[in-house]
């Protein structure tokens, strides 16, 4: 299959003080393409999504080996700018997490910390967000309600929004429909399957079914390493290590 | 029956603080609001402070808070940020050396930080300023509202920080992450994010300096308060008169101590009105912030 490398990770390590949480994690993520990462609780999914835009950095005693290079760059060893790169690698955390703010002002808060500041401009970014995020129908008559009135799931495709509104390249979602009711969940993602087109997608889930149907290439991580990493078609059909099988079949995990 | 004995006991304590304080609260209220009118609260005392008002000494309180709190909130705020937002735990002994000082700070005796106040602000920076800027002409090195105020800010720089961490630290986390993961610097974080949801606790922690400060007479005894003055403060130089001082002056400095019991009663309601207005206020702003939390989670 022809794919195109958006990120490639070599050799990563990671530790937690003294704990070794990932093991030599090598591993190429295909550009326009959803890949997603499973495994056991603690398997260090979460971690690894985590070093792709550095959001570890925050968590002291954390210490990174190896190299993690987005479009050629390298963005552990050479001086970047950790705010540029997240610009670029957006997130979608677990637990949804609007600010209390208004729905416009929650869009509007990444392109004006990157000094956009016209209102028809900003008006512009939130309207293509919100549309993207497929939230637009639900709340073009109440942009300036808070975002905390919003259900559950909206809030979590206001987050997806937000994301979206500083043009990123890479998408990371950490178990985003963990907390969300099936129909929301079920929007989600159609959503993900949406996004994939424009951009580079890396989302962590515990729910096969949900691996299966939004994923083009599947990862299987155990205790802190890649055990398995293929097209999502051959991972869950027929899977080349037992250990992945298991994992899937349910016999344990 | 010991049950009885220890639900007696807690019950008779409880009681007793109770009518302390209503006993406290009627006496002042029955006997200073005869002297509570309009001329009292807007003229200047007179005939050796036996008649008259106590319009200077509202006037110099409210010239002596706004001076601590626009010392005194910014210091506390900003270190309350850094021991919150910026020290990371590598630095826990440096942390905990800071916490340990702003706790011992906020023990120290009132009277020492009006020493303090005295000997150091105004003999030595003060008359410092003078010898230098003035070629030793009396300015800055005298006892004035601005040394008043700087006393005060560091006697309630404590109270501050404690309750603008404690509002630092109910911004969720999740909050933080949101806005370092869509580019924003630390910074930008704080002062987008974190801060606007701490106002609260920062309006909160404020208005309880504030109110601990305009009660306090002990800091402000050596370093600005006047006994009495024809005039209102015009400068950060000038020296002031203040509520909590007039009562004691009025009660012990008096030359008819008897004869001004009355307004003295009437000063008494006037402070503690201002106190515990300033109090309900904390209350008000803190319960409201509470339930917003509260929605949110």
């Amino acid at each position: 299959m022809e794919e195109k490398i958006k990120i490639t990770v070599r050799n990563l390590n990671l530790y937690y003080g003294q704990h070794h949480a990932l093991k030599d994690i090598s591993i190429n993520i295909p550009s326009n393409a959803v890949t997603a990462l499973i495994g056991p609780s603690g398997c260090g999914k979460s971690t690894f999504l985590r070093t792709l835009n550095r959001m570890n950095d925050l968590i002291e005693s954390v210490r990174v080996e190896g190299d993690v290079i987005l479009d050629g760059m390298d963005i552990y060893h050479t001086p970047i700018d950790v705010v540029e790169l997240r610009k670029k690698v957006g997130m979608i955390f677990q637990k949804s997490n609007p600010f209390p703010k208004s729905i416009f002002d929650n869009v509007a808060y990444g392109p004006k910390i990157n000094g956009v500041n016209g209102k028809k401009q900003l008006e512009e970014i939130v309207e293509k967000s919100l549309r993207r995020a497929a939230l637009w129908d639900e709340v073009k008559d109440s942009l300036h309600k808070s975002a905390l009135s919003l259900s559950g799931g909206q809030q979590q495709r206001l987050c997806i929004a937000r994301a979206l509104a500083v043009n990123p390249e890479v998408l990371l979602m950490d178990e985003p429909a963990s907390a969300l009711d099936p129909i929301s969940t079920a929007k989600i993602e159609d959503l993900i399957y949406e996004l994939e087109e424009k951009y580079t997608i890396v989302i962590v889930t515990h729910n096969m079914q949900q691996a299966a149907r939004v994923s083009d290439y599947t990862a299987f991580f155990y205790m802190g390493e890649l055990v398995e990493v293929d097209e999502t078609k051959r991972i869950f059909t027929n899977p080349s290590k037992k250990q992945t099988e298991d994992y899937i079949t349910g016999r344990f995990g | 029956m010991i049950g009885y004995i220890i639900y007696g006991v807690t019950a008779l304590c409880t009681a007793f603080i109770i009518f302390v304080i209503v006993y406290l609260l009627v006496t002042i209220f029955i006997n200073g609001k005869g002297n509570l009118t309009w001329q009292f609260l807007t003229e200047s005392p007179s005939e050796g402070m036996t008649e008259g008002g106590i319009f200077p000494a509202i006037v110099g309180t409210f010239f002596l808070v706004i001076v601590m709190t626009l010392i005194g909130v910014p210091i506390g705020t900003i270190t309350a940020i850094y021991l919150n937002e910026y020290a990371s735990k590598k630095q826990a002994f440096f942390v905990r050396t800071i916490r340990f000082a702003v706790n011992t700070l906020a023990g120290v005796p009132s009277i020492v930080f009006g020493l303090f106040g005295l000997g150091f602000f105004i003999q030595f920076i003060g008359a410092g300023i003078d010898k230098s800027l003035y070629h030793g002409e009396l300015h800055w090195g005298q006892p004035c509202l601005f040394w008043a105020g700087m006393t005060m800010a560091f006697l309630t720089i404590p109270v501050v920080i404690v309750s603008v961490e404690e509002a630092l630290k109910n911004v969720p986390d999740d909050l933080r992450a949101g806005s370092l993961a869509l580019g924003a610097t630390r910074w930008q974080t704080i002062y987008k994010i974190v801060l606007p949801n701490a106002m609260s606790g920062i309006m909160t922690g404020t208005i309880l300096a504030i109110s601990r400060g305009a009660g306090e007479v002990a800091p402000i005894l050596f370093t600005g308060a006047a006994y009495f003055l024809p005039k209102l403060p015009g400068s950060l130089t000038d020296q002031f008169m203040n509520l909590g001082y007039h009562i004691y002056v009025m009660s012990t400095q008096s030359t008819d101590v008897e004869a001004t019991k009355g307004i003295q009663f009437a000063t008494v309601l006037v402070l503690l009105a201002i106190t515990f207005g300033l109090n309900l206020i904390a209350v008000i702003i803190r319960y409201r912030h509470r339930m917003k939390n509260y929605n949110y989670s």
